[in-house]
């Protein structure tokens, strides 16, 4: 029924299917050339990793510092390998930065959690007449969609609450799991794979006989779901999600162990959370989302930051950008790091800072993108972008879309049949891909 | 001006009764009149644009709807899908009207009945029911704050309006009316919660606006916030009207200080009136400042201070030959009987959207005014009309009418659609019982209950709560499905489920695993199915095994999470 024309495919993501079909039934001594290439192929395919700062981090005080300003706070900047300096917290990132960039002219105004957190997914400012799909569910629709031998969803999102896929339907919503990779209700319990196939076999006949009732699509179409459903329980790819497998090195480079309470504290859970990440693009998923929260820092920021959060988030972004760089990944794999929005370059009584959108900085890197640059910049005293062009998160999932090969002219059709333009329209930033 | 539609006498292009159509009529009447009132006469052996078909009722509204569908079927050559058997139809009165699917008992009981008005006599005691209030507070709980309770909204505050609105069948225009105006404590008067739930940001009452447009007048002027709309007559200056009826309104959230944690905690909200007078302004595409004044459909409105705006604008929205809360309601309920309603989307009700029956669609909009807005008898009206009673199954003569595929309803059978979060739950708690196994008291069931219909709404919820004639399914609701603690609890077999009683109860194995389609699918199983069962049962020498699978695959499947 609606489920294959309701979300609007456009001509352009038919003929893709059409062409990704067509591709699948290849002269036959062609297929054991491919599976043998498989994995090498999967190595190179497109993929995306967000590291979502719920909460709202502190960019002047990680990415942008003003040691010079009263704003500045405690900590000093220094040198990296890239031509750009970054928080004095964050040493190991530091030694990878020659990978990395960071946009300090992002100027988003929305403040408030909710409508930012919107705002940054989607690239809409929310409205009531639709609602938008997360970058996530676009790349899912537009990317996962194609990949036929992926038995996972194509957006996976990993300790945070989720987000919309809005007008492309559910088939695009996150899929969710926490940082120990558990999925809800992917255990048949005790039943074991004989009562299991019983089941399945009678599920079988039953779902027929509705099919074949002349009730329309939709009989077919949950039948369609089942199958991923039990393809998903029963796939070789359900190994990413399992970090355990991973030598205890590796996952200690993650998470920063054994330093900051190793795997039970809130860093070893960012960073196993990036190692699952890494697995789950290895595999063949598009996007992942990887979500570390604690940045609401109204008071006590520096303590914070220099005990907990920072020390996290450097092991995790050095150790996810140089495993990827070892394995011959991050050339295809992008990297972006934001939250809803950043904090007040003014200091409060409290120690903290509250909530900012006026002037703060998203990190990206990999994917192709040159790395090592600050784009833009602030005045002085980080209150506003003082360079001549700001940017809006319609700009950095362009930038996003440039690196995995989504067509920027791409248009999607809401519910109601607005057409709507990939990334609100944004440009790629062309310090980036160009 | 604007397109005034409460004015219009007729705002589709009214269709012509021809000789014919109207000879037809006199025919039925003619037949009614000799026939006895329940006189029940199966539509076998009639031609397309004859039928005398009846559930019981004789009401003439349910005739006329049985007639204007019917010529359409005439006018597009194709023939309608014969009726559906009772057991099909008594799934799907029962999901539609009370939320659930029926209980083996009642199915079994009506299966039997030899009363030719027994589907009438359903309809009416469905109505009656406990499940109708509660099914109907649930949807339009939904409707108007949405599935998740957004924050300082009373969940409880704004059930009670609904549970009071349905449980008394209070006029629908009185309730409209109460929502529009409401003001004061949101556990006081629920009626504000709906208009709480529109002011979650601060966007001087635009999503208030939209919503209440859109919900009860079936208009979306949302995207004239900052446009002329592309296809119709409305103008930005419209939207902006409407929007300065609601420009008075504010919201205070309390806080409490908290003995306990020494802390300041949130209290109650209330919606209050404030200070505004004169016109709002907004800008148009090229930059330009303008204003606008509340006016309805034409209809100016003091300005003053001393004016209650949303008063007049709930006094204007009920008032009028034909309302547009009138023409919504209707086709909101036509799409929620059938899947699909006059206009699609049901609620964009506008010139530049075709109307599958105008003639009928206005008719049986001034007949709920007439009514009285009497919100059961127009589910009587619709629920004993011959098309309702149809089957789901398409036939070659009706492959056509695919309203999936954006050609017009023409209903020669019900469309196929999802269950909603809340019935797909209460109906397997209804075939399962599975918060009775292993549980012996009442409070430790309830918890469970409302334990799992909170996973449900979870993995099963849609972003605007509204139902869906697609289906959307995703992984996590199969994965539930086949793994979650509800079904594993409803193929237990530990006493108090469902399955415990019919495995422990009377007859032979055949009789039972009838009993468990009736349990589930509310139908019995065919030939094949039957012998299909035998072979699993000679192949395995684990009986039980056998049942629990049968059962697990039958709550599992496309026929138990469809209402068709």
């Amino acid at each position: 029924m609606n489920l294959f024309t309701s979300s609007g495919m456009s001509r352009r993501h038919f003929m893709g299917h059409l062409a990704a079909s067509a591709a699948t039934i290849p002269a036959l001594n062609f297929i054991s050339h491919v599976k043998a290439n498989a994995a090498e192929l999967k190595k190179k395919q497109k993929a995306c990793i967000l590291m979502w700062m719920s909460g709202g981090p502190p960019s002047i005080d990680i990415w942008d510092l003003k040691p010079d300003s009263k704003n500045g706070g405690e900590f000093k900047p220094i040198s990296t390998k890239g031509n750009l300096q970054i928080s004095e917290h964050m040493p190991k990132t530091a030694a990878v930065m020659d990978n990395l960039s960071v946009i300090r002219a992002m100027s988003t105004r929305e403040a408030d959690h909710g409508r930012g957190r919107y705002y940054m997914h989607t690239s809409y400012i929310p409205n009531p007449t639709v609602v938008h799909p997360a970058f996530g569910s676009v790349v899912s629709y537009e990317v996962g969609s194609k990949r036929k031998d992926l038995e996972i969803p194509a957006f996976i999102s990993i300790g945070g609450g989720g987000s919309s896929p809005g007008f492309l339907g559910m088939t695009h919503s996150p899929f969710l799991v926490d940082a120990s990779g558990r999925i809800n209700n992917a255990d048949p319990g005790d039943v074991g794979p004989d009562r299991m196939e019983q089941r399945l076999r009678m599920l079988g006949s039953v779902e027929d006989g509705f099919i074949r009732s002349d009730r329309g699509e939709s009989g077919q179409a949950h039948k369609d779901v089942y199958l991923k459903a039990v393809n998903l329980m029963r796939s070789k790819q359900m190994e990413a999600f399992k970090i355990e497998q991973e030598k205890k090195e590796v996952v200690d480079a993650y998470s920063g162990a054994p330093a900051q309470g190793g795997m039970m504290g809130g860093g070893g859970q960012f960073g196993r959370s990036l190692l699952m990440a890494r697995r789950l693009v290895e595999s063949g998923v598009p996007f992942v989302e990887v979500d570390f929260g604690g940045w609401d820092l109204h008071a006590n920021v520096f303590e914070t930051l220099k005990n907990q959060r920072l020390p996290a988030l450097d092991a995790g972004i050095a150790a996810l950008t140089s495993d990827l760089k070892q394995r011959g990944m991050l050339n295809d794999v992008v990297l972006v790091w934001m939250g809803e929005f950043a904090r007040t370059p003014r200091i409060n009584q409290d120690v903290g800072r509250d909530h900012w959108a006026n002037s703060w900085s998203v990190m990206i890197g990999g994917g192709g993108l040159k790395g090592g640059l600050a784009i833009g910049e602030t005045d002085k005293d980080g209150l506003s972008v003082s360079s001549p062009k700001s940017y809006q998160p319609g700009d950095v999932w362009a930038t996003v879309a440039h690196a995995m090969g989504i067509p920027l002219d791409t248009v999607h059709k809401s519910k109601n049949g607005r057409p709507m333009k990939l990334a609100n329209g944004g440009t790629a930033i062309q310090e980036l891909v160009g | 001006m604007l397109m005034d539609l409460t004015r219009t006498k007729s705002i589709f292009a009214g269709q012509i009764t021809s000789r014919l159509e109207f000879s037809r009529k006199v025919m039925i009447l003619v037949a009614m009149a000799v026939l006895p009132a329940t006189g029940f006469v199966p539509a076998i052996g009639l031609g397309a644009d004859e039928s005398s078909f009846t559930t019981g009722s004789s009401d003439v509204i349910i005739q006329e709807i049985n007639s204007q569908v019917r010529s359409t079927w005439k006018d597009n050559e194709v023939d309608p899908s014969p009726l559906a058997d009772d057991s099909e139809w008594m799934r799907r009165v029962y999901l539609d009207i009370v939320g659930h699917i029926p209980p083996v008992d009642d199915v079994e009981k009506f299966m039997a009945d030899k009363d030719k008005a027994k589907r009438t006599k359903l309809i009416d005691r469905l109505l009656d029911d406990p499940g109708y209030t509660r099914n109907w507070t649930t949807i339009w709980t939904n409707l108007c704050i949405g599935q998740q309770t957004p924050r300082r909204v009373s969940r409880e505050g704004m059930q009670k309006i609904f549970r009071e609105a349905f449980g008394k069948n209070r006029p629908w225009k009185d309730v409209v009316a109460d929502l529009v105006s409401a003001e004061g404590h949101y556990e006081e008067n629920g009626a504000v919660n709906f208009l709480l739930a529109q002011m979650q940001d601060q966007d001087d009452g635009v999503q208030m606006t939209a919503k209440t447009t859109r919900l009860f007048m079936g208009m979306q002027v949302q995207c004239t916030q900052c446009h002329d709309h592309p296809f119709n007559d409305w103008k930005q200056d419209q939207f902006w009207q409407y929007n300065s009826f609601f420009r008075q309104t504010a919201k205070v959230d309390h806080r409490r200080f908290d003995q306990k944690s020494g802390r300041m905690v949130d209290d109650f909200s209330e919606i209050v009136e404030r200070n505004f007078a004169g016109p709002v302004y907004f800008e148009k595409r090229s930059g330009l400042m303008k204003v606008a004044y509340p006016v309805y459909f034409g209809t100016e409105v003091n300005p003053d201070g001393g004016t209650d705006r949303r008063k007049e604008l709930a006094r204007l929205m009920t008032t009028g030959e034909r309302p547009m809360i009138s023409v919504a309601y209707i086709n909101r309920l036509w799409a929620h009987f059938f899947g699909y309603g006059f206009t699609n989307p049901i609620d964009d009700i506008s010139t530049h959207i075709p109307v599958t029956h105008p003639a009928l669609f206005d008719r049986l909009a001034d007949e709920f005014v007439k009514s009285g807005y009497d919100c059961k008898q127009a589910m009587r009206w619709i629920a004993n009309s011959e098309p309702y009673n149809l089957t789901s199954r398409g036939t070659k003569k009706n492959h056509l009418d695919n309203p999936a595929i954006g050609e017009a309803a023409l209903f020669t059978h019900v469309y196929v659609k999802s269950l909603t979060a809340e019935q797909l739950y209460d109906s397997l708690i209804i075939a399962t019982n599975a918060h009775k196994s292993g549980r012996s008291g009442w409070e430790q069931a309830e918890i469970q209950r409302r334990d799992w219909l909170q996973q449900f709404v979870r993995t099963f919820g849609t972003d605007d709560g509204e139902e869906s004639s697609s289906f959307d399914g995703t992984i996590p609701q199969a994965l539930m499905m086949m793994n979650g603690p509800l079904v594993r609890d409803a193929v237990n077999v530990k006493p108090g489920s469902q399955l415990h009683d019919l495995l422990t109860g009377k007859g032979n194995d055949v009789q039972k695993v009838q009993k468990l389609y009736l349990t589930a699918l509310g139908r019995n199983p065919t030939k094949p199915e039957l012998a299909n069962a035998q072979k699993f049962f000679q192949g395995n020498q684990d009986t039980l095994a056998v049942y629990q699978d049968l059962f697990w695959a039958l709550l599992n499947s496309n026929e138990f999470v469809f209402n068709h």
